[in-house]
């Protein structure tokens, strides 16, 4: 690569040739502000239209303002950043944005965490000229069951449109209208629920404003807490421990555990379980499915389907239904780990504590949108109860703790309750990319070879490059092993698949970048991926302190198959733990 | 092949057959079949020939009678007047309304005299669905010419050399254009026009292709060779359904000719043709944008680079010229870059079609070198400003360009000239005004426009020209304070320095111009709340006049509002608290005793 | 319709087709062809200026003398129809009377070819047709 010299703000740097004037600036220390701009560095994910115009600077011999997101530098250019041409145009482009964006902050969702507000804040606005006669676009509010739009505060970044359309491929979203009346949303304006969309959340996750937000539920779980005629216990998925310490200042990566349980069991839940309980309760029977599907194969069974891909991931669930109903056979039957506890708690749990099922609420604390609509889908429901009442993400909790009164920084290690917060360092890495088949492979292993694993870490299976590939030596039979987070990354995999190219023996896919704990209800990562990468790196760390780290050892997992499921793929676990899919592709429609 | 001994050229652009030019062909060959003459006379359909004023037009040859505002039921009377007897029909002549006499043949026009045709060249010459007319009036010999004589280099440095420059705005020297697109090397490349012609008042691109469709391929042709593509594309708005068919007949016959397709004359090139149907959207004449949107995208634009020459058209190297520009290069390689080059100015080069629209004489399409002035223009070719009224202001460049006035008629135009002196050439539209014009409304007019042809996607024009508009309504209405000068003046400026493409980056030039040269017009509007051209509603009030009034109450009977009161034979008066400027008093008043002001 | 398969061919084309609108061609520049007006009000027609015109523009074609053959109505010269006035190009135009298709044959191989004058010209002050 060639290297340029540049100039900016009478600073010299040498960069590589096809740098942008912002990263060049960067490395200078000097942060150009920017609104549409995104960049998660190392997924491969950037986000840059040039269309706010927020981030403008002056080049010498330039007859405008370049946007300096999207400029490339050449060498001898001299860039200012701060003149007062420029300082004039980013505060009134900055005044047109805020003069068609709804004033009502205080009760905005997105207050405090909106980089809309943050800009203003920054760049000193007091007011707008013209407020006062100045037409606003407005739009209908769309309600789905995970995620909420107000369009009246879309500032068409098109963050979502990109991490719908290129990253995910789903291509629910996209602009609509012309000039002044533009938003993206989905086609016709139809609402989401009559769209494509997987609730994936990820539009949620890099939206700038209150435009996209979750559906909020802790109302609903008030309520329930404040009801004396019931029991209401709380599962916590493993990603959601890596991330909550962030809301509360925490540096990225701060693993709050034992915080986090001892902050729910003050909200008032009855008691406070783990989702990776029911994490190791998939792996045995995700496990046994892949196991019986790979030794059927071998034995020259033509009916068998491989690869085996997993089926953790509600928005992965939604894809493939909607893009690829033909394929539906393919994917595990194994529930996710957040309805496997919903159902083992309202049939064996709530047996045990002699509560009637429709006296037992359960919430689940998830840092994902999707488990929302999940957890309604009729599938997951007996005499229209749901095995998981509501569902709220890591965002939420976060609101309830501080709503509380509690300050997380303060609070005691807690241990979870028994018998469904007991869990192996398997359970846990369920919430990264990669450590749902690791977790199938550590018992996978043992159970097919009936040897003990000499080594649990299995490194060439972690990482955040976008597809993955390993083989692990099932004691002379080679299992062949792709990971995918992103849809638009699992759409390859599977177009192999159809092609009948596909080389994998079990494929694992998680919808978000980097996996659950980049989901779309974590704390905001603000386009900084080292956020994520810290939360990754927790996981490991909580997987690698744990006792138990296989899930078939897990001593609650052996119990409840010897006190009530039988062995795993029994009829009971069938009848509780599997389900079928859909084909969703003509529920596309106008509505 | 019959001998005809007389052609009958009628008008077949689409303002013509709009004034029953279909009729009138029909009429023609009827009444010269039942005269018996259908094999010596000749009806030809053309295109455009500009007058578009007078039109619809018939021209006789071979004794070049040109015949205007024709009207079916005339049609007997050319035939037994002037087909049998010899004698002109006088009455369907042009009149010259400066000297009074009637003027027999084009050539001594004053609205043909100053006039090039180079791009306009087969327009109102030949029949647009006929390829044998063209190919006698050298059609394709150019490309011939290229495909035989020329190496694709050489192709390309003959378009440098001539200097012709974009004709779709922004000037950029074809040549050059097409050298990059040229030495990007790919697989598969693209050459497309542009006909998504948007400007409100421009139809020069309607016009060629309606009018000589063929020459636009052979130029597209050519452009192909020179850059090595084989697939063409023609991105038509879908509003132009004349020139559509003429096109697809133009395509279905240079198929048929072998002048489309492979192994072109005998050669191993080969180039192909399908066109794109746009649906309208202004901002879709900016090259990213018009890609975008042939691609089943959203029709918004990209920052360049990278440049369609690098990656255009799904992801190729792609030439996009519009069709003037296209127009001009089959003569440039015929008559040569030398001939070419000597038209025009020192950096302008050839001709430039330009729309007359608005208060104008004679409204039309003409084609002037480079260099003529905006005088010229006006008051020669265009006969001045219509009822004897003072000329106060000329758009050119369309809501893009600025307005330019008195003291500007002297400039010669081109590129650079409109530029410095605030406007600019744009894709040729000229909007003339008259004293009877508010420039704050005209404006607000543009304005409209560009708000309402926004694609969304940068905030500065998305909801800049918006607030623009607010302001100039705000004005307009009454309401204006001086603030609102420094408000319009810092949005324009800012919106020009940070929009993404052209549109922004120009749509509030008819406010800078306006304030630069009517800026007392501003104040009138704003401090004595006054629109002296009398068309800001709100500014004006209706009065009676008493000693006209005669009491009759039509006028109070008229009024939907009811803001009139008076006696029966008495004078009446208007409540201004009530009145709605509706102005049906003063359509009813037989005594000329309302007024407004 | 055949493809054209070379650039000889399209030329030949060209040529052919050329007469198509030659006509058209030359009624832009008159002034650089011979401007030939037959007079051809109903007295004319009826004194076979029609016959005359037609031989005209047959001969003048094969002959290969550029020329642009019109109609024009009475030139006022009715005693002396057919008349026919031509106008070689830089030259003042000249009447000629009583033209038949012998006359007119002559005029063409003596005046508009070698310019010797015919006769048969009507030499008064007359109006030329443009005039009138």
């Amino acid at each position: 690569m060639n290297k340029v010299k540049l100039t900016i703000d009478d600073k010299q740097i040498e960069v590589e040739q096809g740098t942008t004037i912002y990263k060049a600036a960067k490395e200078l220390g000097i942060e150009i502000p920017t609104l549409c701009y995104m960049n998660l560095e190392g997924l491969n994910i950037e986000n840059k239209p040039g269309g706010c115009r927020i981030c403008v600077v002056e080049v010498e011999g330039r007859n405008n303002l370049a946007p300096s997101c999207s400029t490339n530098v050449w060498d001898g250019m001299v860039v200012n950043t701060h003149s007062m041409r420029v300082i004039n145009a980013r505060r009134t482009v900055m005044e047109f944005i805020l003069s068609d964006h709804p004033k009502d902050c205080l009760t905005c969702p997105k207050s405090g965490s909106c980089e809309l507000q943050d800009m203003a804040t920054k760049l000193g606005i007091r007011e707008i000229p013209g407020q006062e006669y100045a037409e606003m676009s407005t739009y209908k509010t769309d309600f789905s069951p995970s995620i909420i739009r107000d369009l009246d505060k879309c500032i068409m970044c098109r963050r979502c449109e990109m991490m719908c359309n290129e990253f995910q491929t789903v291509g629910a979203l996209s602009a609509f209208h012309r000039g002044f009346e533009s938003a993206v949303g989905p086609a016709f304006e139809m609402d989401l629920e009559h769209s494509s969309c997987t609730y994936c959340g990820q539009c949620v996750a890099v939206c700038p404003t209150g435009a996209l937000t979750e559906k909020d539920h802790t109302r609903d779980v008030i309520n329930a807490l404040s009801d004396p005629t019931k029991k209401v216990i709380v599962q916590t998925a493993p990603a959601v421990r890596a991330a909550l310490g962030e809301e509360f200042g925490m540096e990225a990566g701060t693993l709050v555990t034992g915080k986090m349980v001892s902050a729910l069991r003050r909200l008032g839940f009855d008691y406070v379980f783990d989702t990776d309980f029911a994490a190791d309760l998939t792996i045995m029977e995700e496990g046994t499915e892949l196991l019986d599907r790979i030794t059927k194969y071998l034995g020259g069974d033509k009916e068998v389907k491989l690869p085996m891909l997993t089926s953790c991931c509600p928005a992965w669930v939604s894809f493939f239904e909607h893009h690829f109903p033909e394929m539906k056979d393919i994917p595990s039957t194994a529930r996710s780990p957040q309805q496997m506890f919903g159902s083992i708690a309202k049939t064996y749990f709530a047996d045990k504590i002699s509560t009637k099922r429709e006296d037992l609420i359960v919430v689940s604390i998830m840092p994902c949108l999707a488990k929302k609509y999940e957890a309604q889908r009729d599938e997951f429901k007996v005499d229209d109860n749901p095995d998981v009442d509501f569902s709220i993400s890591t965002r939420e909790l976060a609101h309830l703790i501080k709503e509380a009164n509690l300050d997380l920084n303060i609070l005691p290690d807690e241990d979870f309750d028994k018998p469904l917060g007991e869990s192996s360092g398997a359970g846990v890495i369920f919430g990264t990319t990669g450590g749902v088949i690791e977790a199938a492979v550590r018992t996978a292993y043992e159970l097919h070879t009936g040897k003990k694993l000499e080594k649990l870490d299995f490194e060439q299976l972690r990482g955040f490059e976008a597809i993955r590939k390993a083989t692990v030596d099932f004691d002379g039979t080679p299992i062949n092993i792709g990971i995918a987070h992103g849809l638009g990354n699992a759409r390859k995999l599977l177009e192999e698949i159809k092609e009948g190219k596909s080389e994998f023996h079990a494929i694992e896919i998680m919808s978000c970048p980097g996996g659950c704990i980049g989901g779309g209800g974590q704390p905001l990562h603000h386009s900084d991926s080292s956020i994520l990468k810290a939360r990754s790196e927790a996981i490991y760390r909580e997987d690698a302190g744990k006792p138990i780290r296989k899930s078939h050892e897990n001593p609650y997992i052996i119990k409840l198959y010897e006190e009530f499921l039988g062995k795993p793929m029994s009829e009971k676990a069938h009848h509780l733990l599997h389900t079928a899919y859909f084909d969703k592709s003509k529920k596309i429609e106008m509505s | 092949m019959t001998k005809y001994k007389t052609h009958l050229l009628v008008c077949g652009g689409t303002g013509c057959r709009a004034s029953a030019s279909d009729d009138i062909v029909e009429n023609l060959k009827q009444e010269l079949e039942n005269k018996g003459l259908q094999d010596e006379v000749q009806v030809v359909m053309t295109g455009c020939f500009g007058f578009c004023e007078k039109g619809p037009i018939v021209k006789v040859s071979p004794d070049n009678t040109f015949y205007t505002q024709v009207k079916p039921e005339d049609v007997t009377e050319i035939i037994e007047e002037h087909i049998i007897k010899g004698r002109q029909v006088t009455r369907l002549l042009y009149k010259d309304p400066k000297k009074k006499e009637t003027v027999a043949d084009s050539k001594h026009m004053d609205f043909y005299k100053k006039q090039i045709r180079i791009a306009l060249r087969n327009c109102g010459f030949i029949d647009p669905e006929n390829l044998d007319e063209y190919i006698a009036r050298d059609g394709y010999m150019a490309l011939g010419k290229c495909l035989s004589e020329m190496s694709p280099k050489d192709v390309v440095d003959q378009i440098k050399e001539s200097g012709l420059r974009g004709r779709g705005g922004g000037g950029f020297p074809t040549g050059l254009k097409w050298e990059i697109a040229a030495k990007n090397e790919a697989d598969q490349k693209y050459v497309v026009c542009n006909a998504d012609e948007g400007d409100p008042g421009a139809f020069m691109d309607r016009s060629i292709l309606e009018g000589d469709p063929h020459a636009v391929l052979e130029a597209m042709a050519i452009c192909a060779y020179s850059m090595g593509a084989t697939k063409g594309l023609i991105y038509i708005r879908a509003e132009y359904p004349l020139a559509i068919k003429r096109l697809i007949i133009a395509i279905d016959q240079a198929r048929e000719y072998g002048l489309l397709g492979k192994e072109i004359l005998g050669t191993d090139f080969e180039f192909d043709i399908e066109l794109r149907y746009g649906a309208g959207a202004f901002v879709c004449g900016e090259e990213t944008s018009l890609i975008h949107s042939m691609e089943g995208l959203r029709g918004e634009p990209t920052i360049k680079p990278p440049y369609p020459a690098e990656k255009g058209y799904l992801g190729k190297p792609t030439n996009v010229n519009n069709v003037e520009t296209y127009a001009n290069i089959p003569i440039i390689i015929n008559k040569g870059a030398n001939w070419f080059n000597k038209i025009g100015t020192e950096k302008a080069k050839g001709t430039k079609v330009f729309a007359l629209a608005g208060k104008i004489n004679n409204v039309g399409l003409i084609e002037v070198p480079m260099g003529t002035t905006l005088r010229e223009v006006i008051f020669e070719i265009g006969g001045g400003i219509k009822d004897g009224k003072k000329f106060k202001a000329v758009q050119t460049g369309g809501p893009s360009g600025g307005c330019l006035t008195e003291k500007h008629l002297d400039t010669p135009i081109d590129f650079d000239n409109l530029i410095a002196v605030g406007s600019m050439m744009g894709s040729g539209g000229m909007i003339v005004m008259d004293e009877d014009d508010c420039m704050v409304s005209m404006a607000k007019f543009y304005l409209e426009f560009t708000v309402e042809e926004s694609c969304g996607k940068c905030s500065p024009c998305r909801i800049g020209n918006k607030r623009l508009h607010e302001v100039l309504e705000k004005i307009t209405g009454g309401k204006g304070e001086m603030e609102d000068i420094q408000r319009l003046r810092n949005m324009s400026n800012v919106i020009k320095d940070t929009s993404l493409c052209g549109l922004g980056q120009t749509s509030p030039n008819p406010i800078l111009s306006t304030l630069d040269n009517f800026y007392d017009e501003y104040l009138d509007h704003i401090n004595d709340k006054k629109c002296h051209a009398g068309q800001c509603k709100d500014l004006m009030t209706y009065f009676v006049i008493e000693e006209n009034c005669v009491g009759c109450t039509a006028c109070a009977r008229v009024c939907p509002v009811g803001a009139i009161a008076g006696e029966k034979k008495q004078s009446h008066f208007i409540d201004p608290s009530i009145c709605i400027k509706c102005g049906a008093c003063e359509e009813r008043c037989k005594f000329d005793a309302i007024i407004v002001k | 319709m055949a493809k054209i398969k070379t650039l000889a061919d399209l030329k030949k084309m060209r040529e052919d087709l050329q007469s198509k609108v030659d006509l058209r061609e030359k009624a832009d520049s008159p002034e650089s062809y011979v401007q030939i007006k037959v007079g051809m009000a109903t007295s004319g027609i009826a004194s076979g200026a029609k016959d005359v015109m037609d031989f005209m523009i047959e001969a003048l074609e094969k002959r290969n003398v550029e020329a642009v053959v019109t109609q024009t109505g009475d030139m006022g010269y009715c005693f002396a129809e057919p008349t026919i006035e031509v106008k070689k190009p830089g030259e003042d135009p000249i009447v000629f009377g009583y033209v038949n298709i012998q006359k007119a044959d002559e005029i063409i191989e003596k005046y508009i070819k070698l310019g010797e004058l015919v006769e048969g010209i009507i030499p008064v002050n007359y109006q030329v047709i443009d005039d009138k």
